[in-house]
Parts: C-alpha cells; structure tokens; sequence
C-alpha cells in the first residue's frame, strides 16, 4: 500500500537526480587518494552496481554519497540539499529522512526482535514508537519476514538477517538506499534472494546503488559504474564515458580480488 | 562545523533532525544495558556499596540518637547541677556550706542532693599503689542525692544515719565493676582504712561521675577523710515548667556575691549535645561510603568507555539511521545515569535495610534523616552523569565511517 503510494509520488518526478557529485576527490591523511575526481549522477528509480577492484575506492563512494563523510574536494548534492552547507546534525537528519543503509555484516542489534530493529530505524526520524512498529511490520512483510518477526537475530539465517538490514534501510521509504556489499557475507542461494528482494524494491520504484563483487549480479543490473583507483573507468549510462579519466592500463592491480 | 549560507535560489528547506521522546531516550539506554546483564550488575555494585554504606551510616546514627533522645526522655531534662567555678584569679571557686540549703528554698526546687569531691583514692586494697586510681573518685554525699538523681539501688541500701556510723560508702556502678564489687559487704580501701560497701548504684547516664565514685555520708567523709563541708557540685531537680527560672536563679543563690564563680549546667543538654554531634567513627564510616562511592563512579566511566569501544558499530548504525551528535551523546549519559542509579537504588534499599535490622536488633527505633536519601540520590545521579559524559563525548565523537568497517 504504502509502497503504491510512494511508488506513484516517486514516478511523478522520475527523472530528478537524487545524488549528483561533481569533481570529487577524497584523500585520506597519508596522502591516499581514495577518490579523484568523480562524477556521478544518480536519477530516481536507478538501479546501480558499483563495482571495481578492492580498494578502488567503492565503500567510499558509498561513504559519501552516504553524507557519513565528507570530500576533500567536490560538490556532492544529496537529495537536493548542498552537502557542504549543511551542519553535522542537519546531515543526520538528512540520512533519517532520505537515505537507508545496507551493510554486509548486517549491524542488527542482537538483543531486539527483528521487528524492533526495523523499528529502530525510524527512531531518529521522530515517527512515534506505535507507528514506528507498524511500519515496521510492513517492512518486514515486503521482504518476505511476515513470520519472523518477533525472532532475534542469531534465531535467523544470514540471509534472514540481511533481509531484516533491509527492511529496516526501506522502513521510512527513503529516496536512495545503499548496499555495501550485501551479499558479502551470504551463499550464492541467500544471495540470489536479497538481490531479488533489492530487484523488486527497484520496480516498485526505489532508488538502489549497491557494491558488489560478483559479476553476474552486476551484468544483471541496468546500470554499472566501474571504479578503479579511484576513478570512475565505466558507466554504463555513459558508454562514451570521460575516457582521459581511466588510469593507464599499467597501473591496474588486484582486478577481482576478493 | 560548516555552515555556509545556502546560497543556490532552488533551496529545499534545510532538513532540521527531529527530537527524540523522552521515552524513546529512555528505553534506548536501558536496551543498551539489558544486553550485559553481568557487567551492568558487577559495574553497579560499587555504587550500591557506596550507597548502602552511607545511608546505613546515617541511618545507624539516626536511630542511636533517636534512642537516647527516648531515653533523656525517661530520664528525664529537668535536672540542673551547679558546680564550682574558677574565681577571678584563676583560682579553685569554693561553693558555701550552706548552699544546698538556700537552692531547696528556690521556688520550683524539688530535690536537692549535693557531693564534695575529696582528695583521696579508693582502692581495693591498701597494697595497691595509690597512683592506680582507676579514674575513680572519691565524693562526700548528702542524703537527698540518690532521689535528686532518681538513682535506683542495684544493691544494697543507701547511706543512712545507721550505716554511716561506720566507716561505710556507696560505689557507683563503674566504680564498683572497675573495683571488681559485685554485692554489698565486700570492702575497699580508701585513704588509710577499709570502707565496707553498703550499696552499689545503678547506671547513672546523667551524672556519668556518680558512677566512677565511691560515696561516703557527708558527716563520715568530714570524720575519717578531712572533708571540709564546702560542696563541689549540687544536683537540684525542679518541676519540668521551672527549669528555665530555677537556672536563672541558681547561681545567685548559691553565691550571691560572686555568682560568676558558679558553674549552672544541664546534664541532659550536654547528652543531648553529644548524640547531635555524632562521633568520629560515624565520619570515618562515612567517608569510606564517600570512597567507595567515588571508587563505583570510576568503575562506571570504565565500563562506560569500554562499552563505547565494543559498540562502534551500533554508534555507526545510528549515525547512519541518522542519529546526531548529541543524541549519541545522550544516550550514553543516559545509560551511564542508569547504571549509577540502579546501583544507588539497589544501595539505598539495602542501607535502609541494614538500618532496620540495626534497630531491630538492638530494639531501638528505626530513624533515616529524609535528607540522607535525597543526598544518596542526588550523588548517585551526579556521578553517573560525571562518569558518563566522557565516555559519551568520545562515543559522539567517532566518525561513522570507522564505526561501520567490517568487524
Ligand atoms: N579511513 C581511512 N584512512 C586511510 N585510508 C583509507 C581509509 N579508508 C579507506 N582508505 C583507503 O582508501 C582506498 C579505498 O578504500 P575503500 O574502502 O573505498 O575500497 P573498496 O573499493 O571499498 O574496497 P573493498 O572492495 O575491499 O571493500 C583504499 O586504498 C584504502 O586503503
Ligand atoms: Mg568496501
């Protein structure tokens, strides 16, 4: 119900971008350059792959357009607001009130049903507890948990557990959810399933960007964006791309790895 | 902190992070802590020592003193004693002869009893070196004095014209137990002879000298020891309604030319005073609360900054959940306020416990100075506030990115 809403509000403005970066840079003290000079525009309703070798710079990508860190160069819209004219807390509520994260290793609290988790990610967006419980079964019951809500964490499969993870990144309708390799830690079977979950997410109208490793589940995406040294070699939904960008073929290393 | 203008027209409205209920603070904090039940117990127990001691400490001296209180009571505060002072020069005042005399004549005045200190020793025996005085002295006693002091015989009788026919004396209950007398007809020694015990006193908690005494009949201490008649103190029971006037007149009375010279006191005030006062040890017991209070508080920011270091995920989570800043901060200080006041409660409940069965035990009335409680509490909440906002500022602190790295 409350997705069909959404999913018609979201279409109306399809087409707007939910993350735009120009020209981002992030390098860590140390000199590490984990991102150089990015672009990357994200539309609503995009379902995104990102990929690339470890190190290439993807979780912070993600970290970024995640407002959970800041470039040390660049513009980064976020949803519309100026990431870098907003303070730190106005940044938090950014995050409650836009954005939904999925993790590999979960981060579900292990003392609160399942329920409760997907609860607790409404907390911050100051939704009072009874309809953040409600919402929160909702959640649950679109990822396929409907009976297992009232299970704690180590009573459920890996599998189980990321779908919980992403019942409660969903549970406020967020206008962008994040992967970070969410099928990382799951067998190919429990992976298959979150990925479909993530699949029927996007035709109800979300917006997906997701890390992965594994190259079937990318292929199978409508978009990929390629990092490599932190630079963006392909996109998809730019074939053309900025090809003065890729780094000489000389410098790759660890391709695949992990 | 940045905060540029927004300065592009398009602006969507600045997004403003929304206030957590305060049920939702609180339940957040003690979901934190019902996932270590262990800790949350070991961590608390410092505090709840420290707790339970001070308020037992108090509560132990409240009821001591709310049993003595019971006791002057029965004892009853209208007893005056007027002593011998110094005189101008410095010198020992003397009071008259007659003095006893003129205090019965004061309005008000029921009882009147009077001693004379001597200066001599009583010992068991004459073999026993006169130095050894034991802290016993020796009184010259009138006749009136056991019934001004409402003092009952726990043996024997009281001097009497018969009895004082002989060299005879009245032992006050510490003087006959440190004289090792336990009934009446045994002897002591005093000055150059053999004195036979005719009685022996009960407890005096008014006239606590009246029991380290061996009393001897006034006309008998003037015959056999050099007694010059000039009483040392003079005990004078009134009607309850005429202390205040009998006080005011009781120096002038017994020396109307040099009343300065006279020492008017009240025994009851001065036992009152002293159960007020409360002692050194209560202090000291006190101070170890104090200690071990402080010593809970350090053990709570411990556990506190080790929960922040094992939590950097779940801080990293709320962040990303989009938590602030100081909502993290909060929690923390609230979870550490939480751990503090259980603890305090946990102590407070088994201070007042103790007190009970302290009082229990020894059949006095159960006393707890309101106050104590507040205090306890107030403490509690202050060190668990203190303890946890270190550890809270550094939980804030963390960047969510290193929070959230893989495990
Ligand atoms: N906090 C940090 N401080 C310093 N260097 C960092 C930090 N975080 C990441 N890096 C470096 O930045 C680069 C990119 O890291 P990132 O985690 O984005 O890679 P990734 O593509 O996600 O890799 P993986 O696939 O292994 O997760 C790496 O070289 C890494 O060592
Ligand atoms: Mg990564």
């Amino acid at each position: 119900m409350i997705a069909e809403t959404n999913g018609t509000a979201r279409a109306g403005r399809a087409g707007a971008a939910v993350v735009e970066l120009t020209g981002v840079t992030k390098r860590y003290p140390g000199g590490v350059a984990a991102l150089e000079d990015v672009d990357l525009t994200i539309a609503r309703g995009e379902l995104v792959a990102i990929v690339g070798p470890s190190g290439s710079g993807k979780s912070t990508l993600l970290h970024i357009v995640g407002t959970l860190d800041l470039p040390s160069e660049g513009a980064v819209r976020i949803a519309g607001h100026d990431v870098a004219a907003l303070a730190d807390r106005e940044l938090a509520a950014l995050r409650a009130r836009h954005l939904g994260f999925v993790f590999q290793s979960f981060h579900l609290s292990p003392g609160l049903s399942a329920l409760d988790n997907v609860a607790e990610g409404l907390l911050y967006a100051g939704i009072p507890r009874g309809e953040r419980r409600r919402r929160a079964a909702e959640a649950l019951e679109r990822v396929g948990l409907a009976d297992r809500v009232t299970h704690r964490p180590h009573e459920l499969s890996g599998g189980q557990r990321q779908r919980v993870a992403i019942a409660r990144a969903v549970a406020g309708d967020p206008l962008l959810l994040l992967a970070d390799e969410p099928t990382g830690a799951l067998d190919t079977a429990s992976g298959e399933a979150v990925v479909s979950l993530l699949r029927d997410l996007h035709a109800e109208g979300s917006t997906i960007a997701v890390i992965t490793h594994d190259p079937e589940i990318a292929a199978s995406f409508p978009r990929r964006v390629r990092l490599r040294d932190g630079r963006v070699v392909e996109d998809t939904a730019n074939p053309a791309g900025r090809p003065d960008q890729a780094a000489p073929a000389g410098n790759s290393v660890r391709e695949g790895a992990a | 902190m940045r905060r540029r203008r927004r300065d592009r027209a398009a602006g969507t409205p600045r997004p403003v992070p929304a206030s957590l209920s305060a049920g939702d603070t609180a339940r957040t904090a003690f979901a934190g802590l019902r996932t270590r039940p262990g800790r949350v117990v070991l961590s608390a127990l410092g505090i709840a020592i420290g707790i339970a001691t001070m308020t037992a400490v108090l509560g132990v001296s409240a009821s001591s003193r709310a049993d003595l209180m019971r006791r002057l009571d029965a004892l009853g505060t209208n007893l005056l004693t007027a002593e011998a002072g110094d005189t101008l020069f410095g010198g020992k005042a003397r009071l008259p002869k007659e003095s006893p005399g003129m205090v019965g004549r004061i309005p008000g005045v029921r009882d009147v009893g009077a001693t004379g200190l001597l200066d001599v020793a009583v010992r068991r025996t004459g073999k026993v070196p006169e130095e050894e005085t034991g802290g016993l002295s020796v009184r010259a006693a009138t006749e009136g004095l056991p019934r001004t002091l409402r003092a009952g015989m726990r043996s024997g009788t009281w001097l009497n014209a018969a009895n004082s026919r002989y060299p005879a004396v009245v032992l006050g209950s510490v003087a006959a137990q440190r004289l090792g007398v336990t009934s009446p007809g045994e002897q002591v020694w005093i000055e150059d002879r053999y004195f036979t015990v005719v009685g022996i006193l009960d407890a005096l908690p008014l006239a606590p000298e009246i029991e380290r005494s061996a009393l001897v009949g006034w006309d008998g201490a003037a015959r056999l020891l050099g007694f010059d008649g000039h009483p040392t103190t003079i005990y004078e029971r009134s009607a309850e309604d005429r202390v205040r006037d009998v006080a005011g007149l009781l120096a002038a009375t017994i020396n109307p030319r040099n009343p300065e010279e006279v020492r008017v006191g009240r025994p009851s005030d001065a036992l009152a005073a002293r159960a007020a006062a409360g002692d050194a040890f209560t202090s000291l017991l006190l101070g170890l609360g104090a200690v071990a209070l402080l010593v809970g508080g350090v053990g709570v920011a411990n556990t506190m900054i080790i929960s922040v270091l094992e939590r950097r995920h779940e801080i990293g989570l709320r962040r990303s959940l989009g938590a602030t800043r100081g909502q993290i901060r909060v929690q923390f200080v609230m979870e550490s306020l939480l751990l503090s006041a259980l603890g305090g409660l946990a102590g407070a409940v088994l201070g007042v416990a103790a007190t009970y069965a302290f009082a229990l035990a020894r059949g006095m009335p159960f006393a707890l100075p309101p106050w104590s409680v507040g205090a306890g509490l107030g403490a509690t909440l202050l060190i668990g506030t203190v303890a946890g906002l270190y550890p809270a500022i550094r939980a804030a602190r963390l960047s969510p990115t290193l929070a959230l790295h893989a495990a």
